[in-house]
């Protein structure tokens, strides 16, 4: 209880800002231009059929009564049904999120993977050509646009090499979609014991993983090899070194440990702005995430899936934000929730 | 659910396994296949299995071809390159075994067939056409308008005497009828199974059809994601000719580089709706690429006449005469499609879409603006759809980089997808912009009732003029055979090329590719039509 309370807290802290969210999100896709009856009343719809899909839709009520409905809708847990895909809200995000945050987080695994150690490597041994290779390599990754990578892998694997399976989505046609449990495909194939689809799934995850990784390694082994020097270079290490403890654990047992707080910092960060920015990513491979289905929403103007969608991330934010704040904890002990 | 073995689901591919109760059909890629499975790509959504509800958007029509039946059908004829076109021209029995007009031609009676079923057994009768007919008619939006088009607007017009009569009563007799009924919109559905899924406030079951196909046709929807895939099953017990193929899956793949690189490798047979540039590429690399050019269909530069300068026909001469017409279809459309300028002079003939006789002729342009109120130019934006930017895009500049040379300062305005129905069609409030129109009922009268007609959805230019309107009106439901018919169309067209409210470019083409699939027809509602297609017989 002594630890949970302050998380509560903290959760609780929360809430004005959901509120928020839910306030903004309506407002602002109210004034997304464009008039979502006329889009949606199909080709050859006159005025008459326009009003009727635009009094079905509920938007030839006053803005506040929309707002009440969607309020009142809300507290049931009902988004709204998208037009653009004509299934719920709540059931499309429940679908395409686990696909976005699965390559999201496969990708992240990846790029620390290798991004960790390379910037270690680059600070321990700053201007050789380990440093070197590490600027080079991910000056390379975030100066290609995701898109360019993704069809270019595409090119090069697919289509030239032909080891990469089509770039169609989660699973090939030959394959079962594993029993829905986390919706994390490479999970639910671990726990159904299926290794055939779990490796099915982990060659179509290969190559979008790859384009994101290599667009987040950057800012990942760049805040690792500025945070490892300025650790090498403290006290600290000095007093670790000169009282004869080994270099392993001078290295990994205090420098890296200190340097890991920025580093979660930047992970932190990069995780918001990558489940953002692989739309493109997304559109390339045919993953079926919430990133294209955002995208499509707005060209569309289709009111509910918009708000879902912010509403979403909102939350999924809002949850990240604590997860970083707990793992600060447990790095460091001496940064607790109490306000000083 | 998770110990069926992948091997006895391929196997059962096509062979009565019950693929929508598993949690993912296991289906097989049709090179390595035997069963008749193809694989087609798109890059749009299908977002519901119900044609008539809201919102139901283009892609989605083709459930209501593959998976239901209607009263009578087009048929299909070989084009002169071989490959397959629906056939305006024939009207032939679908689940009407045949029917009579009335001397008058307001009283239609269709006997139906009596050996044909809906997938789960029960037998089309009148009634389930009765009360499809009716949900078309009521539901209101795209379907119920597209009824109207062929004089159907009532429940009390349509009647089932018995179970395989059904009649339809009209206001007035119309050609636009026999064939409204062919298109996508009637469709018939079993009724008992709509019913019984019906609520006090959904009559008409539109949440049920929505996610589930309940009609007697070639094929049913085993499994929808939206926004991923769409498989068909073949229906074996479907009353037509059996399609070649069982199973069909439908990719949605948004990217329109991976879904050139996946057709080219042959991993998809059929990729649907590519761009012209990808058309002429894969072509040129010896792919099947079927291109057709979409009957009563035109792409155009619209002038709006409520603003100022294009009220004054010389205006519009003008600028009808600065457009560099060829280099335009050779860039946006790479040449694919039908040129719509340089006709003769006289129109002589009631093909429709037939060309203007308008060519590039920067002289004669600044002619005609020097003959107007504005000889010293006038500034106006040109509008283009963000979503169309891949042929409007490169049209616009064209033209904008022509009229600058004779005067006319023109900036381009881009206006995104959602935005742009309301601001062209609906408000009609673009200056000078791009537009493209096709008729489903392939009339001359009919394009010009929607796009010449004052107030009319695509008369994007607000175009008025009483002739035109007198001629429409006397036309529309005139049989072709009437001799009053052929003049009246010639005049029509004579007007619409003197006052030129809507210049043509160019008849475009829907491109089709196909890496292992035959049978492949194109429909004038330009989505896939499964029925015909099957795996490559080499």
């Amino acid at each position: 209880m002594e630890r949970l309370r302050p998380i509560l807290v903290r959760v609780a802290q929360a809430i004005p800002v959901v509120i928020g969210v839910v306030v903004i999100s309506f407002v602002l896709t109210r004034a997304l231009p464009g008039d979502p009856a006329v889009y949606f009343a199909g080709a050859a719809a006159d005025e008459a059929s326009i009003a009727e899909v635009r009094a079905e839709l509920g938007l030839d009520q006053p803005l506040p009564v929309q707002f009440l409905y969607y309020v009142q809708d809300l507290a049931t847990g009902d988004l709204g049904r998208s037009l653009s895909t004509g299934q719920p809200v709540a059931a499309d995000l429940a679908r395409r999120l686990p696909a976005s945050l699965e390559l999201t987080l496969v990708a992240l695994l990846v790029s620390c993977l290798v991004a960790v150690p390379l910037g270690v490597l680059a600070a321990t041994r700053p201007g050789s050509w380990v440093d070197h290779l590490c600027r080079v390599l991910v000056t390379t990754g975030v100066s290609m646009p995701t898109f360019f990578t993704g069809i270019l892998l595409i090119y090069v694997f697919y289509y030239l090499l032909g080891w990469a399976p089509s770039p169609l989505g989660r699973l090939d046609f030959m394959y079962l979609e594993p029993d829905k449990v986390t919706g994390f495909f490479l999970f639910d194939a671990a726990l159904a014991r299926d290794g055939e689809t779990f490796m099915a799934a982990l060659k179509q995850l290969a190559l979008p993983a790859l384009t994101l990784a290599l667009f987040t390694m950057a800012p990942i082994a760049r805040m690792t090899r500025a945070a490892m020097l300025s650790a090498l270079s403290s006290d600290f290490i000095r007093t670790a070194r000169a009282a004869g403890l080994t270099r392993t654990k001078v290295l990994y047992g205090y420098a890296l440990r200190n340097a890991l707080l920025p580093v979660v910092t930047t992970l932190g960060m990069v995780f918001s702005f990558t489940l953002g920015a692989n739309v493109l990513v997304e559109k390339v491979f045919a993953w079926p995430g919430i990133g294209s289905y955002a995208v499509e929403a707005l060209v569309a103007s289709d009111y509910a899936a918009v708000q879902g969608f912010v509403l979403a991330m909102a939350l999924l934010f809002v949850a990240l934000n604590l997860v970083i704040d707990i793992v600060y904890a447990a790095i460091d002990p001496r940064i607790g929730f109490e306000s000083r | 659910m998770t110990t069926i073995s992948r091997r006895s689901i391929l196997k059962g591919a096509g062979a009565g396994i019950a693929a929508s109760s598993l949690p993912f059909s296991a289906l097989f890629p049709a090179h390595a296949a035997p069963g008749g499975v193809l694989v087609a790509v798109h890059g749009e959504t299908i977002n519901s299995l119900d044609l008539h509800r809201t919102g139901t958007n283009r892609p989605s029509y083709q459930i209501a071809v593959n998976c239901y039946d209607r009263l009578v059908a087009f048929g299909i004829k070989t084009l002169e390159d071989g490959s397959l076109s629906y056939d305006y021209a024939t009207i032939k029995p679908d689940i009407a075994e045949s029917w009579e007009v009335s001397e008058d031609g307001t009283v239609y009676t269709f006997k139906l067939r009596d050996d044909v079923t809906f997938q789960d057994g029960k037998p089309v009768t009148a009634h389930d056409v009765k009360w499809s007919f009716d949900r078309a008619v009521t539901v209101g939006g795209f379907p119920t308008v597209q009824m109207k088009a062929g004089g159907l607007d009532r429940p009390d017009q349509f009647e089932a005497l018995d179970d395989h009569t059904f009649v339809i009563t009209l206001d007035r007799a119309s050609k636009l009828t026999l064939p409204d009924l062919a298109v996508p919109v009637p469709f018939i559905l079993n009724s008992e199974v709509a019913k019984a899924n019906a609520t006090a406030d959904d009559p008409w079951a539109l949440e049920y059809v929505h996610n589930h196909t309940i009609g007697s046709g070639a094929f049913s929807v085993v499994r929808w994601d939206p926004g991923q895939q769409l498989v068909y099953e073949r229906n074996d017990n479907w009353h037509g000719d059996l399609p070649g193929v069982t199973r069909l899956i439908l990719r949605e793949v948004p990217s329109q580089a991976t879904r050139r690189a996946l057709i080219e490798r042959g991993d998809v047979q059929l990729s649907f709706n590519i761009p012209n540039k990808d058309a002429k590429e894969l072509e040129d690399k010896g792919l099947a690429v079927y291109s057709t050019p979409i009957e009563n269909s035109i792409h155009v530069v619209g002038l709006n006449t409520d603003f100022e300068p294009f009220t004054d026909p010389n205006v519009r001469k003008a600028i009808a005469y600065a457009i560099p017409y060829d280099e335009i279809f050779q860039t946006a459309a790479y040449g694919r499609g039908i040129p719509m300028w340089g006709g003769p002079q006289e129109v002589t003939s009631t093909e429709w879409p037939q060309p203007s006789p308008y060519v590039h002729d920067l002289d004669k342009a600044r002619e005609f603006l020097a003959q107007s109120g504005y000889a010293d130019g006038f500034e106006v934006p040109f509008s283009i759809d963000l979503n169309q930017a891949d042929w409007m895009e490169p049209t616009a500049l064209l033209i904008i980089e022509n009229l600058a040379k004779i005067g006319i300062t023109s900036t381009l305005e881009k206006i995104p997808g959602a935005n742009w129905r309301t601001a062209s069609l609906v408000e009609k409030r673009l200056a000078l912009h791009l537009e493209g129109f096709g008729g489903w009922l392939n009339y001359p009268d009919y394009y010009f009732f929607w796009a010449y007609q004052d107030g009319h959805l695509f008369n994007s230019s607000n175009y008025k003029n009483d002739e035109i309107e007198a001629l429409v009106e006397e036309t529309l439901f005139l049989p072709t055979s009437d001799p009053a018919w052929a003049p009246k169309i010639m005049r029509m067209f004579e007007i619409a090329f003197e006052d030129i409210p809507r210049i043509p470019l160019w008849q475009p083409a829907l491109n089709v590719a196909s890496n292992g699939a035959d049978g492949y027809a194109f429909w004038f509602h330009r989505q896939l039509d499964a029925r015909t297609l099957s795996p490559a017989s080499s």
